[in-house]
């Protein structure tokens, strides 16, 4: 890998499921340039509108043993991206210079097919404004010269409070999201389907504290002896290292 | 999967006008290369290039009712590297165009002799125009039945029987097609057309059957395990992020109950092939016209009921991430 490829970097270990990265890329994408992400009966019966990110709940185990799992999705910015190649009219690309996956809604005809060939249903349809839709790794504001510094992120990695979303460029190995993946066993989802998707998951992660008997009853204490030791004398030296007070 | 209106008319009609065209190419061929020198009149192959030519401008038209903005359906043929969708859109127009020469030069007897073989045989202008619109019309089978067969992540459609299908159905009902214009036509190629029309319905049920044995023994489309990346033996959904519907839960899932699925089954094999096969084989011995003429819409409401579900029975891989609502 050389070619520059952002991507993000989601710990599942951290992720507490509370939906902050959801509303803020929510936010942040129906107030672009790009047009809103349009929404049909919003506080009605039926709502159904375009979001680029959800969490999703999964449970592993059987009561009482059970875990609960956050699982945060949105477009995996895959390095063979299926949904690419299928597109008839090239308004579905990925980007040569950092890897993201595009629409580029002009050239979009509502045909859907490009939704079709991705294995993650990650793409949602803008039925008013009759083109696919997905996560476009925040473009408009990764790369824009007006914000300072620290905050050229997608929303949603600024919005997580438990800080369990990275972004970077994982084919630097010096990047944060690079090492976070070698370091903590960062895999991708579905890899049988063959797409490479750039952005990677951490494992939940179990820590456990073994103690052993003799950490809790002194071994190296042959008289048994835990009080304090008696008060020394005023006359006696006190400097720390020769004294116990 | 959702079933579009829009693609099984699209589908089945231009599947149905490819067929006719290549029965029309057929027949002429088979008297070309005969040993007699009967052949059929030019005004019987303008009449089944203009049905073609219907066929394929009613499945055109349908196309666009499944496209948001079909004003810029022009765009669709830049990807035709590496989009079977991309090729159907470029073949469409192509055998459009080819199917109206075809008709215009057999309307007009403009048939010029291209090549003379040794034989005494020759090629004119009309047969040698019916090649080019056979083979584009061959080639938009595969296109079309690519289009679902290159989708990897729907297990049903991803395996060449769907190639198989698309082709054979579409051949059963072109033939079926040209068999009752020739028979309006009062043309020679009557009995031609619909033999043949009866072994590609026989052959298209057969496939049919094979595909059916052969979706029903898949495994798993997917698992939760790859899909979340736990690998823990018990894994369940307890929610999809959202109480309502999304693109995700309404384009690739339709609920068919297990009450009606056999019955839809049986009908698409009834309607769609058995008894089409059964009138065309009637049609064809017994030369009884009314089982000609009545096999051809019976068979289309089949071949809907086929597209239908065809579509319907298609899991999609996606599906696993969209289990509960909460």
């Amino acid at each position: 890998m050389s070619r520059k490829q952002l991507a993000l970097v989601i710990d599942l270990n951290i992720c507490v499921g509370c939906h902050a990265c959801v509303t803020s890329c929510k936010e942040w994408n129906t107030s672009g340039w790009a047009g809103p992400m349009s929404d049909t009966d919003p506080y009605g019966a039926d709502p159904l509108g375009v979001f680029f990110n959800r969490v999703q709940t999964f449970e592993a185990g059987e009561f009482p043993l059970t875990e609960t799992i956050h699982f945060p999705k949105s477009c995996l910015h895959c390095e063979d991206p299926p949904c690419v190649p299928v597109c008839p009219t090239g308004a579905s690309f990925k980007r040569e210079e950092d890897g993201i996956v595009l629409v580029d809604y002009d050239k979009c005809i509502g045909c859907k097919y490009c939704s079709w060939n991705c294995p993650y249903g990650v793409r949602e349809f803008d039925t008013k404004q009759g083109v696919m839709k997905k996560c476009t790794l925040c473009a408009d504001r990764i790369y824009d010269e007006t914000l300072p510094e620290d905050r050229r992120k997608p929303a949603c990695v600024l919005a997580c409070p438990a800080g369990a979303r990275m972004f970077g460029d994982i084919s630097d190995p010096a990047s944060e999201a690079s090492q976070a993946i070698r370091d903590n066993a960062g895999f991708q989802i579905m890899p049988e389907m063959g797409t490479r998707p750039a952005n990677h998951y951490l494992p939940r992660r179990k820590t456990k504290m073994v103690i052993h008997d003799d950490e809790l009853m002194r071994a190296d204490n042959p008289l048994l002896k835990e009080g304090e030791l008696p008060r020394p004398q005023l006359s006696e030296p006190f400097l720390d290292d020769i004294t116990s007070w | 999967m959702k079933p579009a209106f829009s693609v099984l008319f699209l589908t089945t009609l231009i599947g149905m006008g490819q067929g006719l065209l290549i029965a029309l190419v057929a027949g002429q061929f088979y008297f070309v290369i005969g040993t007699g020198n009967e052949q059929d009149s030019g005004l019987f192959y303008a009449t089944g290039s203009a049905a073609g030519l219907a066929l394929l401008g009613l499945g055109l038209i349908a196309s666009f009712f499944h496209l948001t903005h079909p004003e810029r359906g022009m765009r669709s043929i830049v990807r035709w590297r590496t989009s079977w969708l991309s090729r159907e859109v470029i073949l469409l127009p192509a055998c459009m165009g080819l199917a109206f020469l075809y008709g215009a030069a057999h309307w007009f007897g403009f048939a010029p002799v291209l090549i003379t073989f040794g034989n005494q045989k020759s090629l004119d202008l009309t047969m040698a125009i019916g090649f080019l619109l056979a083979a584009s019309c061959a080639m938009l089978f595969i296109a079309t039945g690519m289009i679902y067969a290159c989708v990897r992540f729907v297990k049903e459609w991803a395996t060449p029987m769907t190639v198989i299908n698309y082709t054979l159905m579409g051949l059963s009902s072109g033939f079926a097609a040209a068999a009752i214009v020739a028979a309006v036509e009062n043309a020679l190629l009557r009995d031609f057309l619909a033999g043949w029309a009866a072994l590609f319905t026989l052959l298209a049920f057969a496939a049919k059957g094979v595909t059916l044995w052969r979706n029903k023994h898949l495994p798993a489309p997917f698992s939760l395990k790859s899909a979340i990346g736990v690998h823990h033996g018990s894994i369940r959904q307890l929610s999809q992020g959202f109480n309502c519907r999304s693109f995700n839960t309404t384009e690739f899932f339709t609920r068919i109950s297990p009450e009606v699925k056999p019955w839809l089954i049986g009908l698409m094999l009834v309607f769609g092939f058995a008894a089409p096969s059964a009138l065309l084989l009637a049609g064809w011995a017994d030369r009884y016209l009314p089982a000609l003429i009545a096999a051809l819409p019976i068979q289309y409401v089949g071949l809907l009921t086929e597209r239908w579900l065809f579509f319907a029975s298609g899991q999609h891989v996606q599906n696993v991430y969209y289990q509960r609502k909460s």
